[in-house]
């Protein structure tokens, strides 16, 4: 497993501000393998989630290049971005993000139904995916009736779900027990061993120690840590 | 092994879930939905309440025109200085035209009528003669009619109706029995059938109280000449030639001076009610109209509320997969929906509306499909067109912007 999965040279995201601009990302180089198992640690406010967005192709850099599997990827168009998205990326996001007015099952159905997949399988593949993380006994809950850290799972589910060769998590325990946490971590290393790359974005160095490599970001640099063996 | 029905199969599943997303989204909150169809709602029952009434009115006025003898042409002839009406030897030529079967003068005068000293005054009465009942048949209902006789001699002899029977012969025969009009005695010689033809166009044309030999009337009025006449056809489809003919004669008549006469055919009258009635509706429709699009702007404001408020379930749909363009059928399907509700609730009171409208006005209450159509039709149009820009709004938001607002 030593295909680039992709690779990013001097990102760089900016925001107006004002009459200023303020740099979140500085000159991110970045190379992922398929098959890799990544943490980004990081304090607060360094640019964890705005990398993330950029590498889901949420959002564009500024200046830099994002080259994913081969294309690259500020040459596509929103409707090609939206298939990258359903068909290569799982996304956790850092806080629960499950639709109000949908209960457990429709909501990991979700992705599914952009990709056009049927009912029945649509259903059977949530479910599946429900049982995984431990759900079995809350499939028709609604968001109101679960707690922060179901929605959560609900919401790995939700990733999982499309099979995607990337899941990009942004602190995905932050609102989980160390048990469930634990459980989490360990699903994830099971997907890793499956063939699944995972990016997963955290504070915790505990967490991150999980991953197979680190990375560090502060203040929008990225730095490998020292004495760690990194691909070239 | 690739199904080749895999994308439409994937279309449908994509479009039944996005119904089932509207409707979960439109009951979410009955209260809004509901008062955002309101206004489509109120426009289509009106366009389809006015349609339906007026084509049942004018149905009902040109089944009437019919009823009263489409085979007869209305001549007004105040003539000219020289000759100032039409004498009975005019009448004779004009009865001798082609296709015409007979001419009635109507000589009308209202009077005094007195009896057993009982009087009343402003009793209508119009001069006849044997063709008048000839195309009105069932106008006798019993005694006998005025016949040529009569008008020959000038006779004293009279027909009345129902409401001189009540105020002056009440509980007696009439039929023998003598009654002064404008002093002077009159035999009571047939009584008229109650008009039961309650008709515009006959309450329109009103009803005489009673009949007299037209002869017998020009007297009483000290009028030598005929100003007005209806011309009788053997047959409705000759009321052109017959009106052609009748235009030379008078034109010759009177000497081709101008404005000495005044044609009217049935014909004409309803087709003027028709324009006139059809000029109406249209208005009307307009009207309804704005109500349409005002709803459709209450639609349109209802759906961007629910694109702001929906950013980021917008943003998440986006982030797992959502094409732009599968957002902005959601959002489509949705005002669609929304004004297709408000659309047949309309056609369905709408319906109602005009079936009691026409029971109230004696009218016939029939569907009118071109109006149900055009009702739907144009609720469908307002959903799609004023809900194309707050879908197009949800299509382009951009899933970070909404995202970051969790
Ligand atoms: N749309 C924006 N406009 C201006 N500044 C922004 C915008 N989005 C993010 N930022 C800034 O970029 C910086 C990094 O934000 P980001 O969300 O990537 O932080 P993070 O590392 O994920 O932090 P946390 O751990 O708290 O989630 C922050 O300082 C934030 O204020
Ligand atoms: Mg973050």
């Amino acid at each position: 497993m030593n295909d680039i999965f992709f690779q990013m040279r001097k990102i760089v995201k900016q925001y107006p501000l004002g009459d200023e601009v303020s740099t979140v990302l500085r000159d991110v180089d970045l190379d992922v393998q398929e098959g890799e198992y990544l943490s980004v640690l990081g304090p607060s406010g360094s640019g964890k989630s705005t990398l993330m967005n950029i590498i889901g192709c949420l959002d564009l850099p500024t200046s830099g290049e994002y080259i994913l599997r081969g294309q690259s990827v500020e040459e596509l168009d929103e409707m090609e971005l939206a298939h990258i998205r359903r068909r290569e990326i799982g996304f956790i996001f850092q806080n629960s993000q499950m639709l109000k007015r949908m209960d457990a099952l429709k909501n990991v159905e979700l992705p599914l139904i952009y990709a056009g997949v049927s009912p029945r399988e649509r259903a059977r593949r949530a479910e599946e995916m429900l049982v995984k993380v431990g759900l079995q006994d809350r499939l028709h809950h609604f968001p109101n009736q679960l707690s922060g850290g179901q929605q959560q799972r609900v919401a790995i589910a939700r990733a999982l779900v499309t099979r995607p060769s990337l899941l990009l998590a942004d602190e995905p325990t932050g609102a989980l027990d160390q048990s469930t946490g634990k459980q989490i971590m360990a699903l994830f290393s099971e997907l890793n061993a499956d063939g699944h790359t995972i990016i997963m974005i955290t504070h915790d160095i505990n967490i991150a120690k999980h991953a197979k490599r680190v990375v560090n970001i502060i203040d929008g640099v990225l730095s490998e840590p020292k004495g760690e063996v990194t691909f070239a | 092994m690739i199904n080749p029905f895999r994308p439409l199969i994937a279309g449908i599943n994509m479009f039944v879930e996005s119904l089932r997303m509207a409707i979960a989204n439109i009951t979410a909150n009955k209260l809004r939905s509901f008062l955002t169809i309101l206004g489509i709602m109120i426009g289509v029952t009106a366009v389809i309440a006015l349609i339906t009434t007026i084509s049942g009115v004018s149905s009902s006025i040109s089944d009437s025109f019919t009823s009263m003898g489409a085979g007869s042409i209305t001549v007004s002839t105040p003539g000219s200085d020289l000759k100032s009406g039409l004498s009975s030897e005019d009448l004779d030529d004009i009865a001798a035209l082609e296709n015409v079967q007979g001419v009635t003068p109507s000589v009308s005068l209202s009077v005094k009528a007195a009896r057993n000293g009982v009087s009343e005054t402003g009793i209508t009465v119009s001069g006849v003669n044997e063709y008048y009942f000839i195309n009105k048949p069932d106008a006798l209902e019993s005694g006998r009619s005025i016949n040529p006789i009569d008008i020959a001699d000038m006779s004293r002899v009279c027909m009345i109706g129902s409401d001189v029977m009540e105020s002056f012969f009440y509980g007696v025969n009439p039929i023998g029995q003598t009654i002064y009009l404008a002093g002077v005695q009159f035999t009571v010689v047939g009584i008229l059938a109650e008009d039961t033809d309650t008709s515009i166009a006959s309450i329109m044309s009103g009803t005489p109280d009673i009949l007299m030999p037209y002869t017998t009337a020009m007297k009483m009025n000290s009028q030598n000449l005929v100003t007005g006449i209806t011309v009788y056809m053997n047959n409705p489809d000759d009321t052109e030639d017959v009106k052609t003919l009748l235009e030379e004669h008078l034109d010759a008549l009177f000497s081709f001076e101008d404005d000495t006469y005044t044609i009217t055919t049935m014909e004409s009258i309803e087709s003027t009610m028709d324009t006139m009635l059809s000029m109406m509706s249209a208005l009307l429709a307009g009207i309804a109209s704005i109500a349409l699009i005002v709803g459709g702007i209450g639609i349109m404001n209802m759906m961007l509320t629910s694109v702001t408020e929906r950013t980021v379930e917008i943003g998440l749909k986006k982030a797992i997969g959502a094409e732009p363009g599968q957002i902005q059928i959601q959002f489509l399907i949705e005002s669609f929906l929304l004004s297709m509700i408000g659309g047949v609730t309309g056609v369905v009171l709408g319906l109602v509306v005009s079936a009691a409208m026409c029971s109230v006005m004696g009218t016939n209450f029939t569907i009118n499909y071109g109006a149900i159509a055009l009702g739907v039709g144009f609720s469908a149009a307002v959903g799609i067109i004023f809900g194309w820009s707050p879908a197009r709004k949800a299509s382009k938001l951009s899933p970070i912007d909404a995202l970051r607002r969790m």
